[in-house]
């Protein structure tokens, strides 16, 4: 591909594609782009940003085009799509065009910071390993802004997955990580569930399939604009999900 | 093999050692106190779980880190980045 080519290797003619499906980010995307291109910029690693916007009505996707405006076509990818269809539909959408062999999923509202993408780059390099999964649970990881009945929460259905699953990962349910491009592939195509248990039947298929999986501490700090969720509902379908995944793989 | 067929192909397992030794079903003539030890093994085994389990949940949701540094770097952030970007002729 002639933009492959062209784009410039500074480090080591790895590039990394940044996904970033949005839905009503206006506030966060451009935060979350800046920060993106500083710590990228810092580490000269190559890379690109691809947004994928489901028909925002909030008007996320003029702020992306003032973006791409402002840090170059090469930089900032547009994706956008008509309406909502799902995150692993996203991710194939957005990857189809991406250049790098290796991509980065990650929320878009400034939960995942972009200081430690440096960090997934080396941990990967270190272990050639497949995937390299954020962590909130293990070292520095933590988290901001929960209170006690989140933290029981997540570090309970944490300990079920954990017994009931031996995923080989203290992180399931994260979704800031670094994919091997082909690695990312295999998986999408093999995933079916959807919100909280997407992420987590990444990490289950990806065991299955042998892939290695490395980890990095992260700190995760609850949405800064707008709401952050999780009520009845997401317990429920995060059950039912760790059940049918308990009982398929 | 499916985690359901390993939990189930385990608890059987274990079910099938835990009988025989229980009902002494093979006729091996076990001691008595072997019997006695083996049949509350099913309670103690889970309550020794349930307490573990507890016990982990409990410390780690006191032992999670609150990352307040990182809050406060990320706010500050923001406000460089707002600024920056206006400079550079974005507009909110």
């Amino acid at each position: 591909m002639a933009s492959r080519t062209s784009t410039r290797s500074r480090r080591d003619g790895e590039k990394y594609s940044v996904l970033l499906p949005t839905y009503n980010e206006r506030e966060n995307l451009p935060l979350i782009v800046w920060l993106l291109v500083k710590y990228f910029g810092e580490s000269g690693y190559d890379y690109e940003i691809i947004i994928i916007d489901d028909g925002s009505p909030d008007g996320t996707l003029e702020i992306a085009e003032q973006l791409q405006k402002i840090y170059g076509k090469d930089k900032i990818l547009l994706r956008p799509r008509a309406k909502k269809l799902g995150l692993g539909t996203a991710y194939i959408h957005g990857m189809k065009h991406a250049t790098g062999s290796f991509i980065f999923i990650m929320d878009a509202d400034l939960s995942h910071h972009p200081k430690f993408i440096p960090e997934f780059i080396e941990k990967q390099k270190e272990g050639n390993y497949d995937l390299v999964s954020g962590t909130r649970y293990q070292g520095d990881g933590g988290v901001y802004g929960w209170d006690l009945r989140r933290k029981l929460i997540s570090r309970g259905a944490n300990f079920v997955t954990q017994v009931l699953l031996r995923p080989g990962a203290s992180d399931l349910t994260g979704s800031f990580r670094l994919y091997k491009r082909k690695v990312l592939e295999a998986l999408i195509e093999r995933c079916v569930s959807k919100g909280y248990v997407f992420q987590m039947e990444m990490i289950v298929r990806a065991r299955q399939l042998n892939y290695s999986i490395g980890e990095v501490p992260i700190s995760f700090v609850d949405r800064v604009y707008g709401e952050s969720k999780l009520g009845g509902n997401e317990i429920v379908s995060f059950l039912k999900g760790l059940l049918t995944l308990f009982a398929t793989t | 093999m499916t985690k359901l067929l390993e939990w189930v192909f385990g608890v059987l397992l274990l079910g099938a050692a835990w009988a025989f030794v229980t009902f002494d079903i093979l006729n091996m003539n076990l001691p008595r106190t072997y019997r006695e030890v083996a049949w509350p093994m099913p309670l103690y085994l889970l309550v020794t779980f349930g307490c573990y389990s507890l016990a982990t949940v409990g410390y780690r949701v006191a032992t999670f880190n609150d990352c307040d540094d990182a809050a406060k770097e990320l706010q500050a952030q923001i406000k460089e980045a707002k600024e920056d970007l206006r400079k550079k002729g974005f507009k909110f």
